[in-house]
This record gives structure tokens, sequence and C-alpha cells, in this order.
């Protein structure tokens, strides 16, 4: 039995070391000021998919990222650890996406791509922290998912056995393939990257991230490999509105630094009349709702 | 994020070696195996950014995976169960993750699994494993016993076990006995023809054996019965899959506990020959303990690196009377002659790899086809340069590695001496370092004929040849004085013409031939990285200095009636 794999990954700001200047005097994220990664959680989900590739030889395991040219590393760095091939979705048509417009350009992608069995990817993003993406993926697609997962144990017959992470312990879970799977950051970690693929795809590039005078020109056309897919939003056949800032109803107004202090807390009761003055506070502050 | 490599520019510099295109360009035979190999390099930048690359895979696994995980490994060590070792289950994680990041078998040629890579970079390696873990790049770096096997084992032995290696197979040298040490001619373990089994059979004791339960060994043994000297030794390829080798016992360690040592004994174990019978020691092992000793200066200037990384750190947090205590000449001084011998160390590190490189590589092609005039004096050369290198390299860089680590600790003042802190841990692991593959002592003995023969000299004369910085020229001149103090010192031991004397005293040339050396290559480094390298530059030429000063005083004033006062016993 060999799975075709589709493992969603993103570049983020690597938010987990932040300097002094990591924000703006605005109160946004300062990218420049913080290195572009592979989200952490995206990795887990990363190592899942290729214990599964050699635990089904024939497997294949493709990387799927959306962002500007240069989240072609996310595609090089899933290429140096084992993956076969990626797919970066890029147009300016998908900026200013949020988790809806994000899904949405994922999902027709994964339609583009087709006979997928399975989709990975991590729990949530350090940038957004939202978990919304891998669900909505799978809801877009009407596809099952299991989220929380903490290992993929197997795949026999088209049903996926999953050890998934709950409160208080872990439960294992069926499901039948094809199917959206979203790791925890606890997972395995991800191997390191393979000094031979490194050195075999140190220059795969998507044809947007190449210079004009690139020096290792006559090395494309020598080696297919080496050119990555790139994708707009009309190569995958999707819809402008539904895409980057149009499709997203999510709006910033303001950011706010917010300290919070012990003297702040409140203590509450499991009875009713706490639960739903709580509830009704969050209402009111406009936290939910 | 942490990496060893990157954090530490000083040792790409060393990519930019001037022998370095003469290297990859020999090595890579002209870049034929690209069209072959997609890993292979189509040009020399290509080339560089390769090992760029692998340093940095390797640079990111030492600082997040084997150095997190060192202190477990000190504290677990190995153990034995049914005659077999086993590691501490975080060695075993270092060794899953190198093996899944493809380095293992590194320096084979591609054919065999390999990445082709040369001793210079080999040997960058080594340093990077050994700064997060000295003991575990003992057994790592075992796998160069590959290159002894592809030089001598016979075509069908590499195809058999070369691709085993790199494919993450350990190795191990099994040379000491209980009576075999530094006088490996002893050697008693027994090796005899069976016509029965068609292969040869092994039956004795090994002792110290690092890694010792690792899947392929090579095994010096006794072929030729009623002989007593090293002629009649031959090297045997042991395969843990044939079976009768077990372990009798780990020897508890004053440092390095991640790396087994094992006491061996051979009980009918199935072994067959590498090279020619009666060529063990005189050849095979000659040539296996010289990259060993080149892959203990690699762990020493990695350790050294902890060495000055912990204790660089300490003195910028730790504040006494109002101020970290990096303010205070007294530990500023120590600070800066720690960074000088470390790069002191790695600069004769990397330029001895180089040199083995250069007539490794004419010897491998030799192999392929006949040599040209030029290029057999070219390989003469360079083999003549990295015997002479060798022994200082490796004395030099583990001697400073032991005094680096005993700095550390002074640094550290009280809190030095608890165990809570890494420095303890380098001063254990440190003390192994001038003592195996060849004491300091031996080291001395390998170095003699070459300052009696004038080679360091002429060496020394060579490099004061090259321009350096007008901002270093008076440091230059100061060297200058140096070799002229040394060569009076060499003529003023030779004139007594009395060996006991010569060898008594050697170790003090030994000393000042390496210190010269050492600063006359940090000040052709510092010429061309300043940033790099100009500080340790002009520490480093004064304590040269300092100490060639002294030992030339010592030789002066030495007088051959003064023997009898050091003597631990007379003469008989």
């Amino acid at each position: 039995m060999s799975l075709k794999i589709v493992v969603l990954a993103k570049q983020v700001p690597d938010t987990r070391n932040v300097g002094k200047d990591a924000m703006t005097p605005e109160g946004t994220v300062n990218r420049a000021a913080l290195p572009a990664i592979f989200n952490p959680d995206d990795l887990n989900a990363l190592e899942q998919a290729l214990r599964l590739k050699e635990q089904y030889p024939g497997s294949t395991v493709g990387i799927l990222t959306m962002g500007p040219p240069r989240a072609g590393e996310i595609i090089r760095q899933g290429l140096y650890r084992g993956a076969d091939t990626g797919w970066l979705l890029t147009d300016r048509l998908f900026a200013g996406a949020d988790t809806l417009a994000t899904s949405y350009a994922l999902a027709t992608a994964i339609k583009k791509i087709g006979d997928v069995d399975i989709v990975i990817g991590g729990r949530q993003a350090i940038d957004g922290d939202t978990a919304q993406v891998g669900p909505q993926v799978a809801q877009k697609l009407g596809l099952n998912q299991v989220t929380y997962a903490e290992e993929i144990k197997k795949i026999e017959n088209g049903v996926a056995t999953i050890e998934r992470r709950i409160d208080g312990g872990a439960e294992t879970v069926e499901a039948p393939l094809p199917l959206v799977v979203t790791v925890n950051g606890t997972a395995a970690p991800c191997r390191p990257q393979n000094v031979r693929l490194v050195m075999k795809y140190k220059y795969a590039t998507c044809p947007l991230e190449r210079p004009a005078e690139d020096p290792r020109a006559d090395l494309y056309a020598e080696r297919p490999y080496l050119t990555l897919t790139q994708w707009s939003v009309a190569d995958v056949d999707g819809d402008p509105q539904q895409c980057g800032l149009a499709g997203s109803p999510t709006k910033v107004k303001t950011v706010q630094n917010i300290v919070f202090q012990a003297k702040e807390s409140k203590t509450l009761t499991a009875a009713d009349a706490d639960v739903e003055g709580l509830i009704q506070e969050l209402l009111n502050e406009k936290i939910i709702g | 994020m942490a990496n060893y490599f990157t954090d530490h520019p000083e040792i790409a510099f060393y990519l930019n070696h001037p022998l370095m295109k003469r290297i990859v360009e020999l090595k890579e035979r002209n870049f034929t195996e690209a069209e072959k190999y997609p890993e292979a390099p189509v040009d020399h930048e290509d080339c560089i950014e390769n090992y760029k690359r692998l340093l940095d895979v390797l640079g990111d696994i030492a600082a997040n995976i084997i150095e997190p995980n060192s202190e477990s490994v000190d504290l677990e060590g190995p153990h034995l169960e049914n005659g077999r070792m086993i590691y501490a289950s975080k060695t075993v994680e270092n060794l899953r993750a190198l093996r899944q990041a493809g380095l293992s078998g590194v320096s084979q040629p591609r054919r065999y699994g390999g990445l082709n890579l040369p001793n210079i970079v080999f040997s960058m390696c080594s340093e990077i494993v050994a700064a997060a873990d000295a003991s575990f790049q003992n057994i790592w770096s075992l796998q160069s016993c590959a290159d002894t096997l592809y030089e001598f084992g016979s075509e069908d032995q590499r195809q058999r076990f070369l691709p085993r290696i790199c494919a993450g197979e350990t190795m191990s040298m099994d040379l000491t006995e209980p009576d075999a040490g530094s006088d490996l001619q002893r050697v008693m373990l027994k090796a005899t023809y069976s016509e029965k089994d068609g292969c040869w059979l092994l039956n004795g004791v090994k002792r110290f054996i690092t890694n010792g339960d690792s899947d392929i060994h090579l095994v010096l043994a006794r072929s030729e019965e009623g002989t007593t000297d090293g002629r009649g030794l031959s090297m045997f390829i042991y395969d843990k899959r044939q079976g009768g080798v077990n372990v009798r016992h780990i020897e508890h360690k004053l440092g390095i506990h991640g790396s087994p040592t094992c006491e061996l004994t051979y009980k009918n174990a199935k072994a067959e020959l590498c090279g020619s019978t009666r060529m063990g020691l005189i050849k095979y092992v000659m040539s296996l303990m010289n990259a060993a000793r080149l892959g203990i200066g690699g762990q020493s200037t990695g350790l050294s690196q902890e060495a000055v990384n912990e204790a660089f750190k300490y003195a910028s947090e730790r504040a006494q009377f109002g101020q970290t205590i990096e303010h205070f000449p007294g530990v500023y001084d120590m600070l800066s002659r720690m960074k000088a011998k470390l790069d002191a160390s790695r600069t004769l590190l990397y330029h001895t790899a180089a040199h083995v490189d250069v007539y490794k590589c004419l010897e491998d092609i030799a192999r392929e086809r006949a040599l040209t005039a030029d290029e057999k004096a070219e390989m003469k050369k360079y083999t003549r340069l990295a015997d002479a290198f060798t022994p200082l390299c490796k004395g030099t860089s583990s001697e400073y590695a032991n005094q680096n680590a005993y700095d550390c600790v002074s640094v550290h003042g009280g809190s030095g001496f608890i165990m809570e802190y890494k420095c303890q841990r380098l001063m254990r692991d440190a003390r192994i370092f001038s003592i195996y593959e060849g004491t300091t002592q031996l080291q001395v003995v390998a170095a003699v004929r070459y300052i009696t023969n004038g080679t360091y000299l002429q060496i020394m004369r060579e490099m004061l040849e090259n321009e350096v910085a007008p901002a270093l020229e008076p440091l230059r001149q100061r060297v200058a004085k140096l070799v002229d103090i040394y060569e009076q010192s060499v003529e003023a031991v030779k004139a007594y013409d009395n060996q006991e004397v010569l060898d008594f005293l050697a170790r003090r040339l030994y000393d000042m031939a390496g210190e010269i050396v050492m600063a006359l290559l940090l000040l052709g480094d510092a010429t061309k990285a300043p940033e790099l390298f100009e500080k340790s530059a002009r520490v480093y030429a004064r304590m040269a200095e300092e100490t060639v000063l002294g030992k030339s005083a010592y030789i002066q004033n030495f007088n051959v009636e003064d023997l009898p006062a050091f003597r631990a016993v007379e003469a008989e």
C-alpha cells in the first residue's frame, strides 16, 4: 500500500526567540527582526509523514505551503529531511489571508494535487496560534479529521489508527482515509536534515525566488528537481474573492499589549451562577461571541 | 538557534586554506562524479558550499541534540549486559540523529555510500562533535577506521564493509592488550588460520578498547607463531555478526564516561585478514594511529573551544566587587590565553589535516594511474610535512585542552569545583587526550627526528618569508628572534652527542618548535582575517616568547653532570 501524503507547513517568524525589536512601535510584529522558521508543530507533522513513508514503501510526501516567494525555503527544508516534492502557493491575491481564506487556498490546492490519502499539519502556528486551519481544510474538503495527534500508529485497509492527546491522557482512535490530521508539538520531534539531500537540493528554488542573473541557471535545465512548483490563484482554479484579504472576514482593529497581574485574578466556583456570570462578562468584554 | 559551526566563524575560515583548491581538485577528480551523484559538487565553489552546509547541519545537531544530552550521558554511561555493551540511552539518540543526517562513513568514496570528505573537513566535524560532547566524539570519529580498511583491504572487503559503515554501523580498533600499551610490538592475541573454517580464528584478550563492542573491528593479532616482535603481527577484520568476541568488563574512568572502554575476550572468533600478513603493525596500524592522532587533535580543539565558551560566559555573568569578573586583569589574562591556545590548536590542526589530505589524495590517485614526476614530488613534500606536523598537533592540542579545562575551572572559582557546572566534566574528559593514541612523551619521540634533522627549522624559516600585516610586523620580528634562539638550542643539545641528554631535553625543544610554528601560523591567519585572529596572534606570540626564552635558558644552562639528579633510578 502506498500513500499520497501532503504536509501543510507554514513559514513563521520565530516568536520563541524574541529580541528587543520584535514589535514595531505600532504594536505589530516586526517580521524583519525575527528569523523566518519552519513552524515547529509542522515539523512534528512532517516527521509523522516521513515515518508513514518508511512504513509503507512507495508512499510520497509533498510539502504544501503558502507565502511569499521566500517561503520556498519551507519546501527545501522538507526536501532536506526526506520529502519528495512541494508546492508553493504564492500570489499577491493570496496575501493578507486569515484562517478562512488560508484554508480555502490550501483546500483548493489539495484538490488540484488530487488523490491525496492523508493531509497532515501541525496543530497550530506560533504566529497566529489559532489551530483553525487544519480543521477548516478538512471541512472544506469534506474529509474526516483527527486533531491533537501524537502518533499515527498504522494504516490498514484504508483505516488509520491514531493516538491523540486529550485532557489527562491519551486516546486511540480509528478514522477512514482520506483524512486530515493535525499533530501536537509534543509528538516525536522531526529528524535532522540529511546532508546528502541538502547537497542535492540546496539550489532548489521556485522561479520567483531566483535572481535575474542566477549563477546556477545552467543547472536548472539539467536537473528538473531543482525547480519547485509555484502556483498562483489561477493555477489552482481558485476564486479570487475567497482568497487573501478579499476572502478574510477577520479584521485586526488594534493590538494591545496586556500584562496580566495576580491582583486581577478572580476565583470562581463550579456553581451555575458563577459560570453564567463569567460567560456574561466575557461577552460584555467582547472576548467571546 | 545555537550552532557549533556558525557560532564559531574561526572554523569556516580554514575552508579558505590556500591548499583547499588543490585538495578539492584532487579529491573530486575534477568534478567527474557530478553526473552520477546528485550530491556531488559541480565546481570548487559548489564543493565548498557543500562542506559548509554539512558543517551547518552537524553544528545544529551538536548544539541542539548532542550537547543537551551530554550531561545525562556523563552520568549514565554505558553498561554491560550478558557480554554486550549497552550505550547510555542518550548516546543511542545521538547516534540515531547522526545516522539520519547521513553523517556516517563521511570520508569514504561515494561509490561505497560515503560523502568523499577530505581530512580537513572531517577534522572540523570532529571538533564540532567534541565541543558538544567529547566522549561521543570517540564513538563517532572511529568511523575513520574505514579509511584504513579502504586503503589496505581488498575490493571485495571494501564492497562488503564500507557501505555498512556509511549506513551507520560503528567501528573500533582493537590494539591494546594488558602487556602491550605504548609498546604494541608485544601484542599476543593469537591468529591461527583454520583450514576447516576457511578463515582465521582469533583467541586472546584485548584491553582498553574504545567502543569495543562495535559492529566492525580492526584487530591487531599475532599471525606468525614463534615471533615476538612487530613483524609477526597482522591486521584482521572482525565482523560482530560472526560472534566469538565478548565484552568482559567496561572500565570506570575519570572522564569521557559516554565512551565505552571495553575489555574483550576472543574465543575462536572468525576473522579475515586485511592486507598482507606481517604488515599489521609496521604499516597498517601506523596509518591507523596517524589518523587517530589527528582525531584527538580535533577532539582536543573542540574541548578547548567549549572550555573557552564556558569560561567567557561565566566571567561575563559573575559579578564581584561591583563588576563582572571579566574586567579583572587576573581573569582576562587567563581568558585571553585560553582563546589564544584554542586558536593555536585549531590553526595547527587544520594545517596538519590539509597536508595529510594532499598526500593521501595523491596516494589514492596512484592506485588508479601512475603519478607524474611533479605529483610524486608533491606527494613526498606533503607526506613529510604531515609526518612532522601530526605529533606537534596531537601533543600540543591535547595539552592545551587540559590547560584550558583547568583554567576554565579557575575562572569559575569555587563554583568550578561543584559538580553542577560543566567545567569539571571538561577537565575530567580532557585528561585522557594527552595519554591515549600515544602520550605526549611519545609525540615528542615521534617529533624528535624533525628537530634534529632541521625539518621544523626549515618550516619556520619558510614561514618567516611570508608577509604579515604591517601592524603585526614588529611581532613577526620578535618571533624571528625566537627562531634563532630555537636553532641555537637545537645545536646546543646536539653538541652533547648524547642520546640520553637529547631524550631528556627533547620535550623543551618540542614545545619551542610547536609554539614558534603556531605563533607564525596565527600571524598568517591574523593577516588574512584580523577580526578573527589578531587578538589571539598578539597574545600567543607573547606567550611563545615567554616560554621559548625560559626553555632556552634551561637548555643553555644544562649540564650533562646534572642528569643523575633527575634520574628516578641510577643507571645500571
